[in-house]
């Protein structure tokens, strides 16, 4: 049977030869001057495929080095498919320690969260960027794009957000909500629930973004102000549950919703798996941690 | 409960391995070797070679063999080892004046200096599904009347070039040798494209794509009356030139697909009426490919011609973007991965949106 573990021999350290890492730390360099501009880099092709975190990948492997330790999560988790199949990438290719505890790691590569243990200086955060560009979907051409950037020219997004208000009575982006990053460069956090966009700001830990596909890299460098994009009438919110964690009762995590018969039936535990476990290894617990507490879709207070 | 929700560990071993069992097959069947591929499923050969841009007949027998014949698969595996490769140096361009020809078809002159040679195609087959192939025959059908034999009669002349003797066709600019060639596996596209780095990054395409993307240019959506001015496929020569030599020497052959396309055009202001070109090239047999490529190359360059990009086909940025099926498959494929996150955050928003439009409705109500 094919073991990524023969993937270690003849390759070079964290898989990358050192020219190509080289040429990404330099992209990186650049984009931690530029807090928040979209660097163009010469993104290789990985044995794993493009949109599944390729980005993130030669990010992690242009800055990863014996002494690192790395934590994958996607979705939150540690145990999600995919972070498992990143984390053994490294762990053939590199032989570097791997944990699951937030505060244990000195590099954590993520894809969709931002871990809810406030991050410490010194650490890195890496984001898989599905599409880089946070005016894509307004304008297709990369060509407009970087005009737009570099007269700073965003009023197209601020009418997007005002026509959501007009048409539904809020801003109808829950994730990948568009950032301000020092006050100079709109930036797309990846499809982060806009839940974590507040984690961004002012972040001790330096927040590396890698796009593969659309090969480009971006940073937030440490205590940079990030803001989410709002109104002085129509201020920017995050989403708020009226459960709390099944498993650990947290009131002030990102949960997500288990369904858990096919009659309505639901509970929620937190998406952050390890702050999840430590609570509860911490002795809190939930309304009925023992089974799935079952909850009518309908009872709950829809308004959140 | 919770955590069978998530994957882990032990689900992708016991996925690779049932990968492995069903790669394998049925057990009573010998196992399909590399030279079998390589001999009898040569044109998944040249495609996967083509596409996957590095030509080595048996890595690609072997990528087209792991993916259980599934080409993208098999493109995207031969890429991801091919960035691990170091380069030595560039090559010089290849001379396919000099070519082995095996086969070299004109459609604009019925015959031409070199000649018209047919060769192995399929465009005289009939499309009949031949019952005699589902039995193995060991000896082979009756051997080939006669050997092909690749034609090598020194230069052999282009048809472009024949036309360019009259001028009745637009000369190339002239381009600077010493210039650096665009290399897009080492820096992003960037536009607007050079004519290198759109035939690179077309070369590279998925034919599928550039296959419709031509196809709509004879359909009118960009159309620029094209004639296949030649199509030659044969062996060339491949030579670098190393510079603690200073002369070239040869490092190998590669059987290469070139297409020439002779395509109308009116001329403007600043130009006569003259024949414009459209440039296709494969690894391998890999025709359909050619013509696709130079049919897309011609729409591409309606600026340099002065023409009005108005079809998807003329679009740099559209085009360009999306040739390449390593990128689009991965990208279509990641829809697989969990979204959990977002649907959750989409599932709170939609309710809260439900919720006020009830409430609205029952405040009208009253
Ligand atoms: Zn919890």
């Amino acid at each position: 049977m094919p073991q990524p573990s023969s993937l270690k021999a003849g390759y070079n350290f964290a898989y990358l030869d050192e020219q190509t890492k080289r040429m990404i730390r330099r992209a990186i360099l650049k984009a931690v001057a530029i807090p928040g501009y979209q660097v163009p880099f010469g993104s290789r092709e990985m044995p794993l495929p493009y949109g599944w975190g390729t980005g993130g990948i030669q990010v992690t492997a242009g800055i990863i080095g014996p002494d690192d330790t790395l934590k994958v999560i996607d979705q939150g988790a540690d145990d999600t498919t995919n972070a498992v199949s990143i984390r053994r990438f490294f762990a053939n290719t590199a032989g570097v320690a791997t944990t699951e505890q937030t505060e244990d790691a000195t590099i954590i590569q993520t894809r969709h969260r931002i871990p809810e243990t406030p991050l410490q200086a010194g650490q890195i955060l890496v984001y898989q960027v599905p599409i880089p560009e946070p005016l894509r979907w307004l304008e297709p051409r990369e060509t407009e794009t970087r005009k737009m950037h570099a007269l700073q020219e965003y009023g197209i997004m601020y009418v997007r957000l005002y026509e959501d208000i007009s048409r539904y009575g809020h801003i109808s982006t829950a994730y990948d909500y568009p950032v301000m990053v020092n006050g100079r460069y709109l930036m797309r956090p990846s499809p982060i629930p806009k839940f974590d966009n507040p984690k961004m700001d002012r972040n001790p830990a330096l927040q590396l973004f890698g796009a593969g596909r659309e090969k480009r890299i971006y940073a937030v460098p440490p205590y940079t102000s990030v803001k989410s994009l709002d109104f002085k009438d129509y201020p920017f919110q995050v989403q708020k549950w009226d459960d709390c964690c099944t498993l650990c009762g947290a009131d002030d995590s990102f949960l997500d919703e288990i369904i858990t018969d096919d009659a309505g039936g639901r509970m929620f535990v937190c998406s952050d798996s390890d702050y999840c476990a430590k609570r509860r290894d911490a002795g809190h617990s939930g309304p009925n941690p023992g089974e799935a507490a079952t909850k009518k879709i309908g009872e709950a207070g829809d308004a959140a | 409960m919770y955590v069978a929700v998530k994957g882990g560990e032990k689900a992708i071993e016991n996925s690779l391995d049932l990968v492995a069992e069903e790669r394998r097959g049925d057990r009573d069947v010998p196992e399909l070797t590399i030279e079998q591929i390589k001999s009898q499923m040569a044109l998944a050969v040249d495609r996967v070679m083509t596409e996957g841009s590095i030509y080595d007949r048996d890595l690609a027998a072997l990528a087209i063999k792991q993916a259980q014949g599934d080409i993208i698969e098999a493109v995207f595996l031969l890429r991801a080892y091919r960035t691990t490769l170091p380069r030595f140096g560039y090559s010089a361009p290849i001379d396919t004046a000099q070519m082995g020809i095996q086969r070299r078809i004109s459609a604009t002159y019925k015959d031409l200096p070199g000649g018209q040679i047919l060769g192995p195609t399929y465009d005289y087959t009939h499309r009949l599904l031949d019952f005699d192939l589902t039995e193995e025959n060991r000896n082979g059908p009756a051997a080939a009347r006669t050997a092909p034999e690749a034609v090598n009669d020194g230069e052999i002349p282009h048809v472009t070039d024949l036309l360019n003797h009259e001028g009745l066709i637009q000369q190339e600019p002239e381009t600077d040798e010493d210039a650096p060639i665009a290399d897009l596996t080492r820096q992003p596209l960037a536009f607007p494209a050079g004519r290198d780095l759109r035939l690179q990054n077309l070369a590279r395409g998925d034919e599928g794509f550039l296959l419709a993307l031509g196809y709509s240019t004879q359909r009118g959506y960009g159309n620029n009356h094209p004639f296949v001015g030649e199509i030659r496929m044969g062996e060339v020569s491949v030579e670098i030139e190393p510079e603690e030599l200073g002369f070239p020497i040869e490092i190998g052959e590669i059987t290469v697909t070139e297409c020439e396309l002779v395509n109308q055009f009116a001329g403007t202001a600043d130009s006569p009426p003259q024949f414009t070109r459209g440039y296709g090239l494969s690894f391998g047999k890999a025709e359909r490919k050619a013509i696709a490529m130079g049919l897309v190359d011609r729409a591409l360059r309606c600026r340099e011609l002065g023409e009005e990009p108005t079809a998807p086909a003329q679009d740099e940025e559209f085009v360009l973007y999306h040739t390449d099926n390593v990128e689009a498959s991965g990208f279509l494929q990641h829809l697989k991965l969990p979204h959990y996150v977002d649907f959750q955050s989409e599932l709170e928003l939609i309710r809260k949106l439900r919720a006020e439009y009830m409430a609205r409705r029952q405040a009208a109500a009253e």
